[in-house]
């Protein structure tokens, strides 16, 4: 901690006593590079966090079988029973019958990346290797016709996936 | 439920159906109940003098001890939260577990009974060995252990956290109206004293960059559940919960701690809190993506509506409950607002062509659920009731096929429609759309 940051939050604390909450007896340690890095597993449009390593929908479809299709049926369909479609629904959100997978609706691949390695498979989230995610990534966007079977997908070609529903979302972040 | 049947002289009416006014148990009503509920006790209790063959069990055997931490009596099992695993055997640990409503009165849930979400189970955190970290657009990353967290100041408020998707019986997903206990449509909504840490308070040590307006809000639960947060709300209200009506935080609601965001919907109050980290724009996670979007008929999509919209509904008479034949009841319910305050809260007997207003029980608490009362004299013939919220921001709860029409087919978050409640001869209570 600085000294001009000690003086600060001194002179700070003193004037907050009596007047507000807003004082904290300041007990956080000082988080290094190394175990910022570890933790930090959210993966933003950017792609910034995203890490080494990469995969193709070819290799994708092995990993896919082993470990995604028992929920989320052949190549994505889902079915009786069974988890969310991921596949399918492109140029149906205006129709009688707007159906929400992936390809149709995600704004994001990176959004697909990030959560097949936090929460995926269901029973072992965190259990694939990056380059398993990245494969299995590049298999659910080849079966939507977003990219080919052989484009690999790593830290720099997925962010600049375009996902056909990008533009179909209205920000009300800024609503009162 | 209701009080025995007694016509009660002098009635004040206020609005078609029987309804009266609102301060007629309060006045000339008081005497009326206080007659009905003595004529209402037990047998037992009016036999003079009688000692032995008369008296209950438990007069005559000494009681159970004492225990550590009390439960309900066992007479109340049947008062249990309605569970939904919408994905079965696949993802146990998905779904929600909802408040019975129909059961309960007053304003705060109790913690057994507080509704839960979650996306792959409740985690079973030790405490020991859980942290939270700050970092991304900071002076300095900081970690925390639980100990030290228990050291920081805090406060205390009352509070609803209520599901984005609550009420989902009677949004787009179901087009028509199912017969399902009132806390099966609305119980994805609580509340609860709420004790924790401004995360102001914690952000300022961490020292916020200019360039930061929004936090990503991690869980440490097998979903790693994430959410971004817009700056501004964290500097307002946002605090780490840490204890839930004066106990720590129950596993299902976060423990060891939780973000808790007043008014806005309950999944952006991240459970779990593992990581908190400042950036620059929202990380578009999958549950705000996905998933707490709002798809209109349009193609387009409402993405981070955050605060839950007025609403309020009828708790009795409600589905799940019965009439017991003509005569004087209580109508109440709660109300809530994510914008405000509870201005005011109305109550139809006549499927919404005239209105009267309840009593709003006080304190009347911002983001916190308010109980609504209104006496109703109903004559035993067909009704429909209803109550419709107003907040201090000026909203007014709408009507279903109004709040419905914003929306695609199949949507179900963000749904605040009045409820309305049929009430057949017979006394059977339905749920109906209008």
């Amino acid at each position: 901690m600085s000294i001009v940051r000690t003086l600060s939050i001194a002179v700070g604390g003193a004037l907050l006593v009596g007047t507000s909450a807003l004082a904290g007896p300041d007990l956080g340690q000082e988080a290094s590079p190394e175990e910022v890095a570890a933790w930090d597993i959210s993966v933003a449009p950017d792609g910034a966090t995203l890490p080494p390593g990469g995969g193709n929908a070819q290799e994708g479809a092995a990993v896919y079988e082993a470990k995604c299709l028992s929920c989320h049926g052949e190549e994505g369909a889902s079915g009786e029973g069974l988890a969310d479609p991921l596949v399918d629904g492109i140029g149906s959100l205006t129709s009688e019958q707007p159906m929400k997978t992936v390809g149709s609706f995600w704004p994001y691949a990176t959004t697909l990346f990030d959560y097949v390695r936090r929460a995926m498979p269901y029973e072992a989230p965190m259990s694939l290797t990056n380059d398993e995610v990245y494969a299995v990534s590049a298999y659910i966007l080849a079966r939507n016709g977003i990219i080919g079977e052989t484009d690999r997908m790593d830290a720099t070609t997925l962010p600049a996936v375009e996902m056909p529903n990008k533009d179909g979302f209205m920000d009300y972040s800024a609503r009162p | 439920m209701p009080l025995p049947e007694k016509p009660i002289p002098d009635l004040e009416r206020d609005a078609g159906g029987g309804l009266m006014h609102r301060r007629t148990f309060l006045a000339g009503g008081a005497l009326a109940v206080g007659a009905s509920a003595v004529a209402g006790l037990p047998s037992q209790a009016s036999a003079q003098g009688a000692i032995g063959p008369d008296q209950p069990l438990w007069m005559k055997t000494p009681g159970a001890p004492f225990r550590g931490y009390g439960l309900p009596s066992r007479f109340e099992e049947g008062v249990a939260r309605h569970i939904l695993q919408p994905y079965g055997e696949l993802s146990p640990g998905a779904g929600v577990s909802m408040t019975p409503l129909q059961a309960m009165h007053g304003t705060i849930t109790p913690n057994g009974l507080h509704f839960n979400r979650s996306h792959n189970g409740v985690p079973d955190i030790d405490p020991d060995g859980h942290k939270l970290l700050i970092h991304g657009l900071v002076d300095r990353p900081l970690m925390f252990t639980m100990d030290q967290l228990m050291r920081y100041p805090t406060v205390t408020r009352t509070l609803f956290i209520e599901c984005s998707g609550n009420s989902f019986f009677n949004s787009n997903l179901f087009p028509e109206a199912m017969q399902v206990p009132v806390g099966m449509i609305h119980g994805l909504v609580s509340a609860a004293e709420w004790t924790g840490i401004p995360l102001a308070i914690l952000l300022d040590e961490a020292g916020i960059k200019g360039e930061a307006k929004w936090i990503l809000a991690e869980g440490a639960d097998a979903a790693g559940m994430s959410r971004s947060v817009p700056i501004a709300k964290c500097l307002d209200d946002a605090m780490i919960a840490i204890y839930q009506n004066g106990e720590r935080v129950r596993p299902e609601q976060g423990y060891p701690m939780r973000l808790l965001l007043p008014g806005y919907e309950g999944n952006m109050s991240v459970k779990w809190l593992r990581r908190i980290k400042l950036t620059d724009a929202p990380t578009h996670t999958k549950d705000e993506t996905s998933k707490y979007t709002e798809l209109q008929p349009d193609g387009k999509s409402r993405q981070f509506t955050y605060a839950m919209d007025v609403k309020s509904t009828i708790t009795r008479p409600a589905t799940g409950l019965a009439m017991q034949g003509p005569g004087l009841y209580e109508v109440t319910g709660l109300a809530w607002s994510g914008n405000g305050s509870i201005s005011k809260v109305e109550v139809s007997a006549d499927g919404g062509q005239s209105w009267a207003e309840a009593a709003l029980e006080g304190p009347v608490l911002p983001h916190a659920l308010v109980r609504f009362r209104l006496p109703w004299q109903w004559d035993g013939g067909p009704v429909v009731l209803q109550s419709r919220a107003h907040d201090t921001a000026g909203n007014i709860q709408p009507n279903r096929s109004d709040w419905s029409r914003q929306y695609a087919a199949g949507q179900l978050y963000h749904c605040n429609a009045i409820q309305s409640w049929s009430i057949a001869a017979d006394g059977e209570i339905k749920n109906v759309y209008s």
